[in-house]
C-alpha cells in the first residue's frame, strides 16, 4: 500500500525557495508544508477548514492549506509565516502584534498574520469592520481578537487609541 | 460600531513605580511565535518515527466482544498496534480520587471490555505516515454489542438506568452535604423565600486551538520514557501514569515547549500518553501522536455540566440575603479523570461575593455516557458563581429590586477584608462595590434608560446585566480530603532556579508549563528588579523539562496561580542569588558587609564607593572557574539557587468541611448590554465593560490579555458553545462547524478597567487571575433576562442561550417560570 502509482513529483516555491518532492496524491498541502518542506510555522487547528491556523498565500491568494491537496500547488508560489520577516527584522505587522499583545499562545498567530497580510495588501487602510471581516476565517482562543484588530489597524499606519 | 469602541479604556488607580514590575514590558516569547519559530508538539520529529492513530468507538455504550488488528497489521508500512487487552495486561487502572463507589471505576488507557462514550478508544495503530495510520485504523475490526446509553445525568440514578461501571454497581460517583450556618436561622430571620426549581449549567470547554499530542521516545537501556507533549500539569500526569505503567516517576521525563492553549483542558491527557508510551516501548521506535479536532471534541476534558434544583433563597424585604439551599447534580461524563474534585473546588467560592451566612448544598456527581469531564477555565467555581449570580438576579427580579442595589447591599465590603467565608475561606482583599461603580461608569449606565427607549423605538429590546465573580487561585490541595479523607495531598508548591553562569549570564528555570501567559516576560521583570539588570539580561529557559530539577509535585500551569506560586519561587531564588552575589562581592571589594553592596546595571558595587564594582561577568567567572582565589567562606557560594515556594496553608477540618481552600481571590465585575430581536430571539452584545482586580499587576498588558481571553470564552459559552448529545449519546457538536466559537465578527465593543488591591498573603501582592470567573456568562444571562422582562418576565435557566433558546423564552415565558415562587417565610 505504499502506492507509488498514486504519488507524483511536484515543484513548489515556498518563500522564494523551490522545493521538489514526491508526494502522495492525497497529501494535504499543509502536511506538505509542515512535514515535507519542514516549515512548521503554519499550524493545524481543526479538521474542517474552520480555524485558519494553516492559512498561506498561494499565488497571491489567501488559502487554507488544509483545504488543498499538495498536488494542486504544483508550480505555485507560496508565502508562509516564515517568509514575513526580512533579514530577521519583523515586518510592521509582526511588530504591531508584538506591541499590542495580539498573541498569547501563538498557535493561531501564523495564520492570523498571513490573513492580515493578505487583507492589508488588498486594502491598505482597512476600517475596523473590514479587519473583522478579513480575519473571520481565523479562530483565536486566547485573545478575544480585540488586540489583534488593534494591531492590524496600527500596522496599516492608522491611529489606534490605547 | 464606532472606530474607537474596540480600544479598551483603562482606569488606572496607581501609576507604575520606577521598576520593571508594573510595566507592560512587551513579551519575550513573541519573537519566535511571530516568525513561525515556536516549537509546538506536532513540530517535533524523529528519524523513522511512527504515527499513531486511535481507533474509537462509534457507540456511546457497548460491550467490546473482540478487537482484531490482524488486517491492519498486514498492511505494508504499518509498524504495529495496541489493544485494550494488552493495556489490561501491561498496566494497572489509573488511581481514583473518590471514595466508594466512585473509586471502583476502572479506567485504563484504552477501553477494556466495554466502551462508555462515543470516541472511547479501543485500539491504536502505528504506521509510517499519518495517512496510512488513519487508513489502517479503519481496518481494525471491532465487534461491539451495543448497550443502552444514559446521556441525561438527571436519569443516571434511576433504578432502570444502565450502569456504566459494573464494578461500581451504580452511576453515583460521589455525594456529600455541605452545610454552614443554619438554614433554619436564615428562614426565621427572612421575610420571603424565593424558590427556583431548576437552573442548568451547560457542558462546554474552551477548545484550545492546538489539540493534544506527544512524541514519545523509549530508552531501552535505562527504561526511561521521554515524553515531548503539551500536557499542562505534568506533576499530575506523572502520579497518574507512573503507578499505572508500573515505573518510578523519574522514568517519565516530561518536556514541553510552546503549548497552543490549555485552559485546563490539557491536564488529563494521561490515558493517551500511557498508550503512546506503551507503543514506544513495544515497537522500540519514536511514536508521534497528534489528536484530530474531532477527537478532541469527542473525548477530551469537557467542562462539568451541572444542575441546581429545588433552590430556596432566604431574603429580607430590603434585599438582604440571609441564606440559600440547593441540590447540585454534576455530570462527570464516563470517567473520573480529575473528578470528583469538582465536588469540592466550587466551595472555594461558596458565598460568591456576598455576605450570605447560612448555606446548604447537597452535591451529587454521576457518570453518564459522554466524554469525561476535567478542568476547564474557571473549573467548578464558574458553575457555582453562575448559580449565585443567577440567584441574585432572579431574587431581584421577583422582589422588584434593583440588581445593582441588591449586589451593593450584599457584597462583602472592602473594610471587611480579609473576610472569612462561612466555610473558612479567606478572601484576601478587594473592593467589589467600587469595581461595580467603575464598570457601570464604563458602560455609561446613566444613559441606559434612554438607550432602552431608543432600541424599543426600532422594535428591539435592550437589557443590561452584571456578572460579578471571583477567580480563586493557588489551591490548597488539602481540600481533596473533603472528597476522600485518605488522600495524602495538601498545600501547594512551585519551584524556580536562578543562577549566574560563568560569563555572568542570569539563567532562570521554571516548573511551570505556560500556554501563552507570558511567564518568560513576567519572570524577567521580577528577576530584573532584584538583581539590578534589565529584563533582556535575564534568560528564562523556554518551556518545562522535568530533568531540570526545577519542579515539584504541583508544578504546572493551571488553576490561576503563577503570579503567586511561580513568581514567589522566582523571587525566593533571585533573592538568594542576590545574597550570594553580595556576599562574594563584599569579600572581593573589601566591604564590611554584604549589605553594603548594591546590585545595579549588572554590577555589584560598594554603596559607599560605586567605583569599586565587580561586573556579574567577574562574579560568575570567580565562582565557576577561578575558585582557588576564594576564601573558605567564599567557596560556600554556589550562585545557583533553587527555591521552593510553599504557601501558608493548613489542613481543612474534614468533619466541618471548613478551612482556607485557596490563597487569593482575584475579582471580576463585568457588565453586558444586549439587544434582542423579539421576533426571532437573535441578539447581539452591543457593549461590554470588564473591570478586574488581581492585586499587584506585574505586567498590566498581559493581565488585560488574560481578562480579554477569559471573557471571550465566557461570551462563547453564553451564546453558542455546548457539547450537545442526542439520546443515543452521539455528540452533535464534534467540530468547529457545529461548535461555534467566537470569531472576530462576534466580539462586542469592549472597555476594560482595573483596580489593584494587593493581596496581603503573597510575597509580591499578586493574585492568580488567568481563569476569570466566567463573568461574561453571568452578565449575558442577566442582560437577556433584563431585556426580555417586558415579555412576561421569563427566567433564564440555562447558562448557554443561543437564539433558539431565547426564542423559546419569548414564545413561552410561563414555561421558564414554572415552579418559581416567592412565599412568606
Amino acid at each position: 500500500m505504499t502506492a507509488v502509482e498514486t504519488s507524483r513529483r511536484i515543484s513548489v516555491e515556498v518563500n522564494g525557495v523551490t522545493y521538489e518532492r514526491d508526494v502522495e496524491a492525497r497529501r494535504l498541502l499543509i502536511h506538505f508544508i509542515r512535514d515535507d518542506v519542514d516549515l512548521t510555522g503554519s499550524h493545524i487547528g481543526c479538521d474542517t477548514g474552520n480555524c485558519g491556523a494553516c492559512s498561506v498565500i498561494l499565488d497571491g491568494k489567501l488559502v487554507k492549506s488544509c483545504m488543498l491537496l499538495a498536488v494542486q500547488a504544483d508550480g505555485a508560489s507560496i508565502r508562509t509565516v516564515e517568509g514575513l520577516a526580512e533579514g530577521g527584522e519583523l515586518s510592521p505587522l509582526q511588530q504591531a502584534f508584538h506591541t499590542h499583545h495580539a498573541l498569547q499562545c501563538g498557535f493561531c498567530t501564523p495564520g492570523m498574520l498571513i490573513s492580515a497580510t493578505a487583507l492589508l495588501e488588498r486594502s491598505p487602510q482597512p476600517t475596523d469592520e473590514e479587519i473583522r471581516k478579513g480575519l473571520q476565517g481565523n479562530i483565536c482562543r486566547c485573545t478575544g481578537y480585540w488586540n489583534i484588530i488593534k494591531a492590524v489597524k496600527a500596522a496599516s499606519g492608522q491611529e489606534v487609541v490605547e | 460600531m464606532s472606530e474607537t469602541a474596540i480600544h479598551p479604556d483603562r482606569v488606572e488607580i496607581e501609576a507604575p513605580a520606577e521598576q520593571w514590575k508594573g510595566q507592560s514590558v512587551p513579551r519575550k516569547e513573541d519573537g519566535r511565535l511571530l516568525q513561525g519559530q515556536g516549537v509546538f508538539v506536532d513540530d517535533i520529529k524523529r528519524h523513522n518515527m511512527g504515527f499513531a492513530h486511535f481507533v474509537r468507538s462509534p457507540y456511546a455504550h457497548a460491550v467490546v466482544k473482540s478487537v482484531d488488528v490482524s488486517t491492519a497489521l498486514a498492511v505494508p508500512g504499518v509498524f504495529g498496534a495496541l489493544t485494550g487487552d494488552e493495556v489490561a495486561t501491561l498496566t494497572d487502572p489509573f488511581f481514583q480520587l473518590a471514595t466508594p463507589p466512585g473509586n471502583e471505576i476502572k479506567d485504563y488507557a484504552l477501553a477494556v471490555g466495554r466502551v462508555r462514550f462515543e470516541g472511547d478508544p479501543v485500539a491504536v495503530v502505528v504506521a509510517e505516515s499519518r495517512e496510512l495510520a488513519r487508513d489502517a485504523a479503519e481496518l481494525v475490526e471491532v465487534d461491539y454489542e451495543p448497550l443502552a446509553p444514559i446521556s441525561d445525568a438527571r436519569r443516571a440514578l434511576d433504578s432502570d438506568a444502565p450502569v456504566l461501571h459494573p464494578d461500581a454497581g451504580t452511576n453515583l460517583v460521589w455525594e456529600s452535604t455541605y452545610e454552614w450556618g443554619s438554614w433554619e436561622d436564615a428562614v426565621s430571620e427572612a421575610d420571603r423565600i424565593v424558590k427556583i426549581p431548576e437552573l442548568h449549567f451547560d457542558r462546554f470547554n474552551s477548545t484550545p486551538l492546538e489539540c493534544d499530542g506527544a512524541l514519545v521516545e523509549y530508552n531501552q537501556g535505562t527504561g526511561q520514557w521521554t515524553i515531548y507533549c503539551n500536557n499542562q500539569f505534568p506533576g499530575f500526569a506523572a502520579i497518574m501514569m507512573g503507578p499505572a505503567i508500573r515505573c518510578g516517576l523519574d522514568k517519565l521525563r516530561f518536556v514541553t515547549q510552546d503549548i497552543g492553549g490549555g485552559f485546563g483542558n490539557k491536564i488529563t491527557s494521561h490515558p493517551q500518553l500511557v498508550a503512546i508510551c506503551l507503543l514506544a516501548r513495544k515497537l522500540n521506535r519514536a511514536i508521534q501522536w497528534t489528536e484530530w479536532r474531532t477527537e478532541f471534541h469527542m473525548t477530551m476534558s469537557h467542562g462539568n455540566e451541572r444542575w441546581f434544583s429545588e433552590t430556596e433563597v432566604a431574603v429580607s424585604n430590603d434585599g438582604t440575603l440571609l441564606g440559600f439551599r440547593t441540590k447540585a447534580l454534576d455530570d462527570a461524563g464516563a470517567f473520573t479523570r480529575y473528578e470528583p474534585l469538582g465536588g469540592v473546588i466550587w466551595a472555594q467560592v461558596t458565598p460568591g461575593m456576598y455576605r450570605w451566612k447560612n448555606i446548604r448544598l447537597d452535591f451529587t456527581q454521576v457518570v453518564t455516557n459522554k466524554a469525561p469531564c476535567s478542568p476547564n477555565r474557571g473549573y467548578s467555581r464558574m458553575q457555582h458563581l453562575w448559580f449565585t449570580e443567577r440567584v441574585i438576579d432572579i431574587v431581584a427580579g421577583e422582589l422588584e429590586l434593583d440588581p445593582v442595589e441588591v449586589r451593593k447591599r450584599n457584597y462583602i465590603r472592602a473594610d471587611e477584608m480579609p473576610y472569612t467565608t462561612p466555610n473558612g475561606c479567606v478572601y484576601d482583599s478587594g473592593d467589589y462595590a467600587g469595581m461595580l461603580d467603575v464598570a457601570l461608569g464604563l458602560i455609561a449606565d446613566d444613559t441606559i434608560a434612554a438607550r432602552r427607549a431608543e432600541a424599543a423605538a426600532t422594535g428591539r429590546l435592550l437589557g443590561i446585566g452584571i456578572g460579578s465573580t471571583l477567580d480563586s487561585g493557588t489551591n490548597n490541595f488539602g481540600q481533596s480530603r473533603l472528597i476522600n479523607p485518605e488522600l495524602q495531598f495538601s498545600g501547594n508548591n512551585e519551584v524556580a532556579t536562578v543562577k549566574l553562569d560563568i560569563f555572568g549570564e542570569i539563567v532562570v528555570t521554571l516548573g511551570t508549563t505556560p500556554q501563552g501567559q507570558g511567564h518568560e516576560t513576567v519572570t524577567s521583570q521580577v528577576v530584573a528588579d532584584i538583581l539590578g539588570v534589565d529584563p533582556d539580561s535575564v534568560n528564562v529557559r523556554v518551556g518545562h523539562d522535568s530533568y531540570w530539577n526545577s519542579h515539584a509535585g504541583f508544578s504546572g500551569t493551571y488553576a490561576s496561580q503563577f503570579a503567586v506560586t511561580g513568581l514567589s519561587a522566582v523571587k525566593g531564588a533571585a533573592d538568594n542569588l542576590a545574597r550570594d552575589i553580595r556576599a562574594l562581592a563584599a569579600g572581593v571589594l573589601g566591604a564590611d558587609s554584604p549589605d553594603d553592596i548594591l546590585l545595579e546595571d549588572g554590577f555589584a558595587k560598594r554603596a559607599d564607593n560605586p567605583e569599586a564594582a565587580l561586573p556579574f561577568f567577574a562574579v560568575g567567572a570567580i565562582v565557576n572557574a577561578n575558585n582557588a582565589v576564594l576564601s573558605p567562606e567564599g567557596r560556600e557560594i554556589t550562585l545557583n539557587q533553587r527555591y521552593v515556594y510553599v504557601p501558608p496553608f493548613e489542613l481543612p477540618d474534614i468533619e466541618k468541611k471548613y478551612g482556607n481552600l485557596t490563597l487569593t481571590y482575584a475579582t471580576q465585575v463585568h457588565v453586558a448590554v444586549v439587544e434582542v430581536d423579539p421576533e426571532t430571539g437573535s441578539y447581539e452584545v452591543v457593549e461590554y465593560a470588564a473591570v478586574d482586580d488581581c492585586g499587584t499587576r506585574i505586567n498590566p498588558q498581559i493581565v488585560e490579555g488574560q481578562v480579554m481571553g477569559a471573557l471571550a470564552h465566557g461570551l462563547g459559552a453564553a451564546t453558542h458553545e455546548t457539547f450537545t448529545y442526542d439520546a443515543e449519546g452521539n455528540l452533535l457538536t464534534p467540530n468547529f462547524y457545529d461548535y461555534h466559537v467566537p470569531h472576530a465578527m462576534d466580539v462586542p465593543p469592549l472597555r476594560t478597567g482595573a483596580i489593584e488591591s494587593p493581596s496581603p498573603f503573597t510575597p509580591l501582592g499578586t493574585k492568580g487571575m488567568g481563569e476569570g470567573g466566567g463573568a461574561a456568562i453571568h452578565a449575558v444571562c442577566a442582560a437577556l433576562q433584563d431585556a426580555l422582562k417586558p415579555l412576561g418576565k421569563p427566567i433564564v435557566r440555562d447558562s448557554c442561550n443561543p437564539p433558539f433558546r431565547v426564542f423559546e423564552l419569548i414564545r413561552d415565558p410561563a414555561a421558564s417560570r414554572e415552579g418559581l415562587a416567592v412565599v412568606d417565610a
